[in-house]
């Protein structure tokens, strides 16, 4: 291709600004204001990528999303992304940029070679073979030679783009003249309306083509525009690629700014679709060569730009559009040759060779374009522009669930009304010609037509791949996919635009096929003598074009990214040194110590010996309040409530209506009509939900009511023999039986003291509201060296609990795991009334004799978690599996939890521990291993 | 016609002239042996083994659309038998030896790589679990371990590791025999060897009702005209509970939408399966060079093939979590299926209702993995008239006798 | 996204609700049979179309019931349980 810079032309540079970047290693020169697509061309003759498949060398084809070949790994400030488009990458200075699947650079590609093998590599030839010795013998290398750019290693884009949301009265996409007559005359009517358009400016393909509204240059009328919307409560997104289209009238648009992208979702009440169309090509032999570009494209560059793409132009078309793309060339002082497919045709514009009834059919040259065979004869021509009609761009539509109809008069798949929520107007509606596009806008709208003296709708011979021509012709550039895969997969059977595509991958590149999927739909129809609407039409699936993944990832990171729970003293108990971990979402003190192992033996050990106090804040804590509460509580839970004196607790398990335990815990009575539900901490909003449900579906609601009150008190557990006497030290009464519960006051607080315990010894839960909890911790702290306690994490306590055979609910329990596999039968045996998963505890398999049910081990070392219990003699099975296991310092042997089939009948039984691959020796015991008669409590 | 380098060698100096369809494209006769609806994976394996393991032919596929274009056509592609229960690995384990031999098997290349599958774990008591099933997997005779977190790294050294990092790798599961197939060559090869012994595939029929009898199936409805058979097995995804329905048949399986996500090709980076239990994505690198990216289903119960944002906020954000550096990356495309997921996340698979009548469902997320194992045990059924072993546990009976297989609940992890 | 309307919050984004159980399934009670039971707990309708289903505003914690398509996710009504 022979590109070259206009000294005058270009409305989007500015000269006084050059810039230099470097392509493949090579300089090229542009100016502000320039993508790299535009310097490429105007920077002169060159093969600036290679295929996919055949490693083709390859020019620039298009101007936006739909070019299929100038792909680049683009780096900028030390930073690379890669698989760029160089249509959409505005050029900075110092800007690298290296060709994608093409090494060293795209001119000297090593791998060229391969398109010497086309005739034996056809669509899907993989599938036939690389079989024999296994597919991973060839896979290695294949996988090599796949993929296009090349990640980074190093760059780790920032989470920095925020998820936006907003509404209007109307939002239009496309600011082409369709997609302003509609926003302009919608906010007239003072309609809030958003308009958002992909491109850097308002105008679509006025900002080339130029043309005159309203009596004046078509830029008064985009300010007009412009005005309006913003008068009216409007907004403007521009930059800004409207990529999906999700239910309920939904849109999803990603707003490239210049410091970083805001990712919008945006519902408008209603939504006007003016997304224009992408020019087709035309399908001579070797239409893949460097020089072949879309007509529209090149004019686009040529006007922005003044980027021109040859000085020996063949613009091959059928259109109308091409006439004024022709005149734009020939004053360029280009020779300008236009062959027209038809036979009659518009006016010659003024330097412009017009041939008729001209079919394209070979493009000529190596590495680059040298001339074309039309009809029988050749011209001469460094750069040949193709046009073969357009496509509307209805993705938005049809991802709403909108239809398309072949319209045979404006050749193309254009939406059927009323099958989306949006309306289609312009091109993206087959509607062209500026007259035709300004009025089906502003009608769109609710407005009057705007005046331009371009009135009449573009005409164009419908232009199709003919599936009997010879010669290598391209279907899908990016894919390699020929004209000849396509008669290959019609001859296999792979016939529904579906497997067509699956098949040869046409359409499924990069450029998802804007330029491909309708001459391979074309293409499909003619080989096996079906019409387009009877072969189909693609689904579109979004997003509209390729959206960075950070983008719709968002802030949604780190810290952000399911945000942990965090408790009101963390920053005192890190002052004592605790080691923080995660534990059903909240972040809590695991030891203090910076050994953290040793920590935690000792803090068991001091628990028996002395007094400890863990932090206990996130144990829920549902008030369960008024007269229906003890109903609801007897329906709910496993064991009986209602009978539970006031100022009394009980512990109590829920189910689920499977009969799986769900969670269990200490029910609190303060008072006749209050409960106090303590839910595990990682299940309190499930628990909650789970009551609310008998309550507003079984019960009166207004005779009870479910308060979680979790996050505003401060919990603190004072445990260990010594527990009274640290209590009494900070001035709090502890007259309480085991199981008792008091409401009281500690200086001006409410204090509420539970005493019941999860380690075994007499322990108390003291809860402040949240403001004493500060003063509680102070308090208890300087009395603690006195008694000889310490502050204990959360592993202590579980080596603490284990020793006592407590469970803990999804870690010695699983998704089968019933009451009475937990030696809790007494409700299932007893309870005549209905309560939660009554009926599942009489199954065949919750009665079955091979139940799962807990036991102890007693073991010569610590097992492993997670190891299986396995018979001694016999086939090796699973039995059940270890879910605690610990060193007991206080027992000063190792100790272990275990659901075990049939468990509850092999007390003192001998067993296997299977853990990968060898077995040791256990024996079965009771779950509790520490003070069995609970003297301790 | 044979597929090898020599057909291919022979075609390229023919011009590709000689290439016949993969499958035929038949048109219903009037009555069957057998019928299957639903012409994805697991329907068309089902033909391919009633003709070839139990010498039926008169069998017809009948494919409302077009032959794996449901779930077999929409998911991610990932082949394992990392599971908890001995019931579940006898049946996926079995799948993965047949996907083992499949492309020799069927003469058509599906492209199995084997290349492991990691899930990854991020706090002890996830690496309790993941030790958990690692072991379960090692009883069953499956080739699973637990793996600590310095192997775990080295087989995803982008993974995030940085002070930031919400999950750090602390090690996991490995099955080294998981790993990818092509998705679209399971069903097209299936297709082509069923259809070579003589197996009926229609495509674009769709079954409208089912004709019973005196407490037997006699045929189907189908928009080309009633079709008589006396065995018919339903193998159709989330439109199974509505056919079963015609014939008072009530399932415990509801449809919800899974999405998929590709990226932009890029040359090879990941090598492994990778589920991160932290973010619940997954993903693996298609040999196109694609990431391939699943995760969660969509909250909503749908019957439309489509995702919604939530979903791909979650997935993709998750994704990025575990890689930072994928942030330069572009989503190319996005879909949805529908998947028909069961109480106990297992399939459903043997007799309900009328005498003749078998359903192979409730595959939800899982389906594709299964292909080669629920083709042999529908076909099976349906030959024989009685369940096989392996999917005797299976039964729909299951939910009345409380004997669920489920995964989740023993083993802690969703799969 | 979806919309859905709560009866006593108003319309909010889908992320905000959990789907419960199928409406007009109500719990069989009085020791009822295996099969009973195992459809009350298990099998469902999941029509392909209209449904009428009992949701959860997770915020405000109530269940109401939402009348939609299954298939083209239009809302068309919601109401309190009672």
């Amino acid at each position: 291709m022979s590109g070259w810079r206009h000294p005058d032309l270009g409305t989007e540079i500015d000269r006084s600004k050059p810039l230099t970047a470097k392509v493949d290693w090579t300089k090229i020169h542009g100016f502000h204001g320039d993508t790299l697509a535009s310097a490429l061309l105007a920077s002169g003759p060159r093969t600036i990528a290679r295929s996919f498949k055949y490693h083709r060398p390859r020019g620039l084809y298009g101007m936006g999303a739909e070019e299929p070949n100038a792909l680049f790994d683009i780096t900028r400030d030390g930073t690379t992304i890669p698989n760029e488009r160089a249509t959409l990458t505005p050029l900075t200075d110092g800007l690298k940029a290296r060709a994608v699947n093409a090494s060293p650079t795209a001119e000297r590609d090593r791998a060229r070679w391969l398109d010497l093998l086309h005739r034996a590599i056809p669509a899907g030839f993989y599938y036939k073979t690389f079989m024999a010795g296994g597919w991973h013998l060839y896979e290695p290398r294949i996988r090599a030679m796949a993929g296009l750019g090349r990640l980074d290693p190093n760059t780790n884009p920032p989470a920095d783009t925020p998820a936006r949301s907003a509404t209007c009265d109307l939002l239009v996409i496309g600011a082409g003249p369709a997609g302003l007559a509609a926003a302009k005359a919608a906010a007239e009517q003072e309609r809030a309306v958003w308009l958002i358009e992909d491109g850097t400016s308002l105008g679509g393909a006025l900002r080339w083509r130029g043309g005159e509204i309203d009596g004046a240059d078509w830029t008064d009328f985009a300010r007009a525009t412009e005005t309006a919307i913003l008068n009216s409560d409007g907004r403007i997104l521009t930059n800004t690629t409207a990529w999906g289209a999700f239910d309920h009238s939904l849109i999803a648009a990603w707003q490239r700014g210049p410091d970083h992208d805001v990712h919008w979702r945006i519902r408008p009440a209603d939504t006007i679709l003016a997304t224009g169309a992408v020019e087709r090509p035309l399908w001579p032999a070797q239409n893949d060569l460097p020089g072949v570009m879309s007509a529209e494209a090149a004019h686009h560059y040529l006007t922005l730009y003044g980027a021109v793409a040859g000085r020996r132009i063949l613009i091959a078309t059928g259109s109308d559009a091409s006439y004024a793309t022709a005149a734009a060339f020939a004053a360029t002082g280009a020779k300008v040759t236009l062959a027209d497919a038809r036979d009659a045709t518009p006016a010659a514009p003024d330097g412009v060779r017009v041939l008729s009834r001209q079919t394209l059919r070979a493009v000529h040259g190596k590495t680059e374009t040298w001339g074309a065979t039309l009809n029988d004869q050749f011209h001469s021509a460094d750069a040949v522009l193709v046009s073969g009609g357009f496509t509307p761009s209805v993705h938005l539509h049809c991802q709403s669930g909108g239809k398309l109809d072949w319209n045979a008069e404006k050749d193309a798949l254009v939406p059927r009304p009323g099958t989306s929520h949006m309306k289609v107007i312009g091109a993206a509606n087959g509607t062209f010609g500026l007259g035709p596009a300004l009025a089906e806008g502003a009608t769109a709208a609710g407005g009057l037509a705007p005046d331009t003296p371009d009135g009449t709708n573009w005409r164009w011979h419908p232009a199709r791949p003919d599936i009997d021509a010879s010669g290598r012709i391209w279907i899908d550039l990016q894919n390699d996919v020929t004209l000849k895969d396509v008669k290959l997969a019609a001859r296999e059977g792979f016939t529904s635009v579906e497997h067509l595509k699956r098949y040869t991958t046409l359409g499924m590149a990069t450029d998802q096929g804007r330029t491909s999927n309708f001459p391979g739909l074309a293409a499909m129809a003619d080989a096996t003598r079906r019409s387009i609407p009877e072969t189909g039409t693609t689904t579109f699936r979004p997003p509209v074009r390729p959206v960075p993944l950070s983008v719709i990832a968002g802030r949604r990171r780190g810290d952000l990214f399911n945000p942990l729970k965090r408790l009101p003293l963390e920053d005192a108990h890190r002052a004592q040194g605790a080691v923080f971990r995660e534990y059903g979402g909240w972040l809590r003190p695991s030891a203090y110590g910076k050994d953290e192992a040793a920590a935690i033996q000792a803090e068991a050990e001091a628990a028996r010996d002395t007094v400890a106090i863990y932090d206990a804040s996130p144990l829920g804590k549902l008030d369960i309040i008024g007269p229906g509460a003890p109903a609801l509580l007897d329906f709910a839970f496993y064991n009986r409530l209602s009978t539970l004196k006031p100022g009394r607790a009980r512990y109590a398990f829920l189910l689920r209506e499977s009969g799986i335990v769900f969670d269990d815990g200490v029910v609190l009575r303060p008072s006749e009509n209050r409960f106090i539900v303590s839910a595990s901490s990682s299940h309190v909003d499930a628990v909650r939900l789970l009551l609310e449900d008998p309550r507003q579906g079984r019960f009166d609601p207004s005779q009870v009511a479910i308060h979680d009150v979790t996050q505003a008190w401060t919990t603190l557990t004072v445990t260990g023999p010594r527990a009274p006497e640290l209590l009494a030290a900070v001035g709090i009464d502890v007259d309480l039986p085991h199981m008792g519960v008091a409401e009281t006051t500690w200086g001006d607080a409410p204090l509420r003291i539970a005493r019941i315990s999860f380690t075994g010894d007499r322990s108390y839960e003291l809860s402040v509201p949240l403001r004493q909890g500060p003063t509680l911790h102070t308090r208890l702290d300087v009395a603690l060296g006195a008694v000889d306690g310490r502050w204990i994490g959360l592993e202590a306590v579980m080596i603490l609990r284990a020793e006592k055979g407590y469970i803990v609910i999804g870690k010695d329990t699983d998704g089968l795991t019933m009451p009475h596999d937990l030696g809790w039968g007494g409700p299932r045996d007893t309870r005549e009334d209905e309560y939660l998963g009554k009926s599942s505890l009489f199954t065949e398999a919750a009665m079955a004799a091979d139940r799962r049910q807990l036991v102890g081990l007693s073991t010569t070392n610590v097992v492993s978690t997670g190891a299986h219990l396995v018979p001694l003699d016999g086939p090796r099975r699973s039995l059940g599996f270890v879910t605690s296991s610990y060193q007991s310092p206080n027992l000063r042997r190792p100790i272990a939890l275990a659901l075990l089939e049939g468990g509850a009948a092999m007390q003192g039984a001998e067993i296997g521990v299977f853990h990968n691959g060898a077995v040791q020796r256990a024996r079965v015991t009771k779950a509790c291993a520490f003070d069995p008669e609970g003297e301790r409590l | 016609m044979k597929y090898s380098a020599v057909t291919l060698a022979r075609e390229a100096v023919r011009g590709q002239r000689g290439w016949r369809p993969a499958w035929v494209k038949a048109k219903p006769k009037d009555a069957y042996d057998a019928i299957i609806v639903g012409g994805g994976g697991h329907g068309l394996a089902t033909a391919y083994c009633l003709a070839k393991t139990h010498g039926l032919t008169r069998v017809a596929v009948l494919e409302k659309g077009w032959i794996g274009g449901g779930n077999t056509g929409r998911n991610t592609t990932v082949i394992r038998s990392n599971y908890f229960y001995p019931e579940s690995v006898a049946l996926y384990d079995l799948a993965l030896r047949l996907y083992e031999g499949l492309s020799k098997e069927l003469n058509y290349n599906i492209m199995l790589s084997q290349r492991g599958m990691l899930i990854a774990a991020h706090t002890p008591a996830q690496m309790e679990i993941c030790n958990r099933i690692a072991n379960a997997m090692q009883l069953n005779g499956v080739d699973g371990r637990l793996m600590e977190a310095e192997e775990a790294a080295a087989k995803v050294p982008l993974a995030n590791q940085g002070a930031q990092a919400r999950y750090k790798l602390m090690g996991g599961i490995w099955q080294g025999r998981a790993g990818v197939a092509r998705h679209d060559a399971v069903a097209w090869g299936y297709a082509r060897a069923a259809s070579a012994l003589g197996v009926d595939i229609i495509e674009g029929c769709e079954v409208s009702d089912i004709r019973v009898e005196a407490g037997r199936v006699t045929g189907v409805e189908t928009d080309l005209g009633p079709i008589r058979t006396n065995r018919l097995g339903l193998a159709a995804a989330g439109a199974t509970p509505g056919l079963a329905a015609k014939v008072g048949v009530r399932l415990p399986i509801h449809t919800y939408a899974l999405q998929a996500f590709v990226s932009e090709p890029i040359k090879p980076i990941l090598n492994t399966v990778l589920l991160y239990l932290g973010t619940g994505t997954y993903l693996s690198q298609s040999d196109k060079g694609e990431l391939v990216i699943g995760g969660g289903l969509d909250r909503v119960p749908t019957h439309g093939q489509k995702g919604n944002l939530p979903a791909q906020e979650e997935v993709l954000s998750g994704l990025l979590e575990m890689f930072p550096s994928f942030g330069q990356l572009k989503l190319l495309r996005q879909w949805g299926g529908v998947v028909d997921v069961v109480p106990d996340s297992s399939p459903i698979l043997g007799p309900a209702g009328p005498d003749g009548l078998y359903l192979n469902c409730g595959w939800g997320t899982g389906g594709f993995k299964a292909i080669p194992a629920g083709g042999t045990l529908l076909a099976h059924m349906l030959a024989t008239g009685a369940h096989h072993p392996i999917s005797k546990p299976f039964d729909l009976d299951r939910f009345r006798t409380g004997r669920l297989i489920d995964e989740a609940a023993g083993s802690g992890i969703a799969h | 996204m979806q919309t859905f309307p709560c009866p006593f919050c108003g319309p909010r984004d889908e992320t905000e609700f959990h789907f419960a159980v199928e409406a007009d399934h109500p719990r069989p009670e009085n020791t009822p049979s295996d099969v009973e039971w195992a459809a009350y707990l298990y099998t469902v309708d999941a029509p392909q179309g209209p449904a009428r289903e009992i949701w959860l505003h997770i915020p405000c914690g109530e269940y109401f019931v939402m009348s939609r398509n299954t298939r083209t996710r239009d809302v068309t009504g919601s109401e309190a349980l009672r």
